[in-house]
């Protein structure tokens, strides 16, 4: 086959070309440039980002610094996402994959587990808000059952709390993520090399540090970017429990970036929260492409 | 005395392996239990009335089913389902097999030919694939709003389209480059074209990835909130998920109503997950980055 021309496999590409052209390449440029424009589309610099840096909703590491509650503004809830739900989320996956291999009916499990990654993120938001409620949730009912009953509340409507139950409500969603991507991981792993190990009298934690977290990086890799990515981007399930309140106590960069631009109609602050949304994803996201490229 | 030894011995490992086994199952089902119980609590409370629910939907001194909830959030006065399921199915049947043809041809372009900054095309295609939504939604926003496309399913479809295509031509591209490149030559012999030979015989030895594809972008669009949000605003045209958010109020919320909106929104993605299960996974696995 003639495979050096360059007619055909343009025909091929014309559609892709053309739509991430007008709806990605122009828009992701077009997204910068408005960032530097002020409300008559002059040109103004950084005075976007500076505005945006200005406004509490944003950045507002006071209350942080003096060891009060949130709101701290949403880059730095954000930077809280990724510190907390980062390593719960990798840890449960990982221990699920292991735990759930060798077991009768670890399959159906796993598929339950899974469920979070299947259902709209939006109901996600909703199936927590539920489980926080004050009377209808069953958190608060474990809460009575162990002798909590005083600490009892909406969890979901707390500048106090708010933050750190959706931190957690989305380990439950995303857990099931970093499994699956281990579980694939672990097949992978030849069982000879068990075998050989267990024979040479290794115990079962040698063989879990000297061969399963080390045949595991590239799953490991998988999951760290793609869970920060998601950690960055998340949007749905903030809105649909309290739109970033109460007081800016869970607003994240995503919802102000919509709010920003559909809500007070102001482009140029919307597309400097974009834009830096944008770097910081390509930043974690870099190294994994190099690698997906290399490969 | 020596073979009672060895016969113990065997007989406390038995002991240590079962019980062993036994606590790993019973945390396993004890995990499951707590993944279960979100959904099951959204469950019960889809199909009892407010006053049960608010005393605990584990508690059934008082059980009186209703499918009230259901036909309430079927009729509802601001968000009916009814009308957003629809809505939801129209906007992604297409946007789920659009992507998928249009994918399928340019990654055979880049797993087949060789031409003039192909790889840069690759790289920058890989790269595309990290955008978040956030960042190209003022510029699109714009451009359906001046080609007449603003709250029309045409422009949410095409939007949709074009953010599928980077990962699912990454994803085609390694799938069409481990295909063996023979049978494609004979054909070419025999004087088909290059478009003859992409859909009668490329496609079809394509069909488990294009199953996966289909499941994974499937659920995707059904999923979407942001880009409906932004593109779709009358309240006849609202998408599913949009229905759903719009349902709670800020304090008071008629939790048998919003329960039995939420299985009817998340049933759909879940029953696409357990038809094509194994293709959603291996789809997923294959590290598809997405916006």
């Amino acid at each position: 086959m003639d495979l050096r021309q360059t007619k055909i496999p343009l025909f091929f590409l014309f559609p892709t070309i053309l739509l991430l052209t007008l709806f990605v390449v122009f828009p992701v440029v077009n997204t910068v440039y408005i960032s530097f424009l002020g409300e008559d589309d002059e040109f103004v610099g950084l005075q976007n980002y500076e505005e945006v840096f200005g406004q509490r909703n944003f950045w507002n590491p006071q209350n942080l610094l003096e060891g009060k509650t949130p709101p701290y503004g949403a880059l730095i809830h954000n930077g809280i996402w990724i510190v907390l739900h980062l390593p719960l989320s990798l840890f449960f996956g990982l221990v699920l994959a292991i735990l759930l291999r060798d077991i009768k009916g670890g399959a159906i499990i796993k598929s339950v587990v899974f469920l979070g990654m299947v259902i709209p993120m939006i109901v996600g938001g909703i199936l927590l808000r539920f489980v926080y409620d004050n009377r209808a949730g069953i958190l608060n009912e474990f809460l009575r059952i162990v002798g909590l009953g005083g600490l009892t509340r909406t969890w979901t409507a707390y500048p106090q709390t708010i933050l750190l139950a959706l931190i957690l409500g989305t380990v439950w969603i995303w857990t099931g993520f970093s499994m699956i991507v281990y579980s694939a991981g672990l097949e992978g792993i030849p069982k000879e090399l068990f075998e050989a190990a267990k024979i040479d009298g290794a115990s079962r934690w040698r063989r879990f540090w000297r061969i399963t977290v080390p045949m595991l990086r590239p799953a490991t890799i998988i999951v760290i970017t793609m869970t920060l990515l998601w950690e960055l981007k998340i949007f749905d399930i903030v809105w649909v429990i309290q739109q970033g309140g109460p007081g800016g106590a869970s607003m994240v960069m995503a919802l102000m970036m919509f709010r920003e631009a559909f809500l007070s109609r102001n482009f140029g602050t919307a597309s400097a929260i974009a834009t830096m949304l944008t770097i910081l994803t390509f930043g974690f996201a870099a190294y994994m492409v190099y690698r997906m490229v290399k490969k | 005395m020596k073979l009672q030894d060895t016969v113990s011995n065997v007989a406390a490992r038995l002991r240590k392996t079962s019980k062993t086994t036994i606590l790993m199952h019973i945390l396993a089902w004890g995990v499951s239990l707590i993944w279960l119980l979100p959904f099951l609590g959204v469950f019960m409370a889809s199909i009892r009335p407010l006053s049960e629910i608010l005393d605990g939907w584990w508690n059934f001194d008082v059980f009186n089913p209703t499918l009230r909830g259901y036909v309430g959030a079927w009729n509802h006065p601001t968000a009916p389902l009814n009308r957003a399921l629809l809505n939801s199915l129209i906007v992604t049947i297409p946007s789920t097999f659009i992507p998928i043809f249009v994918a399928a041809l340019g990654a055979y372009a880049f797993a087949r030919f060789k031409f003039p900054t192909r790889d840069m095309l690759f790289f920058v295609l890989v790269l595309l694939q990290t955008i978040p939504q956030q960042m190209v939604i003022i510029p699109i926003f714009n451009t359906m709003i001046s080609l007449g496309l603003w709250n029309n399913y045409i422009g949410l479809i095409l939007v949709h389209t074009a953010f599928a295509l980077p990962w699912q031509i990454f994803f085609l591209r390694n799938f069409f480059s481990a295909l063996p490149v023979e049978i494609e030559e004979a054909a070419r012999i025999d004087g088909a074209s290059y478009f003859k030979i992409f859909y009668k015989i490329v496609l079809p030895l394509t069909l488990p990835a294009l199953a996966s594809l289909t499941a994974l972008q499937f659920v995707w669009v059904w999923n979407d909130f942001f880009f409906a949000i932004v593109l779709i605003s009358s309240p006849g045209m609202r998408l599913s998920t949009q229905a759903v958010a719009a349902m709670p109020g800020r304090l008071a919320i008629d939790w048998t109503v919003v329960s039995a909106a939420s299985i009817m929104v998340m049933i759909v993605p879940i029953i696409v997950y357990v038809v094509l299960q194994r293709y959603y996974v291996r789809g997923l696995v294959a590290g598809a980055v997405k916006g």
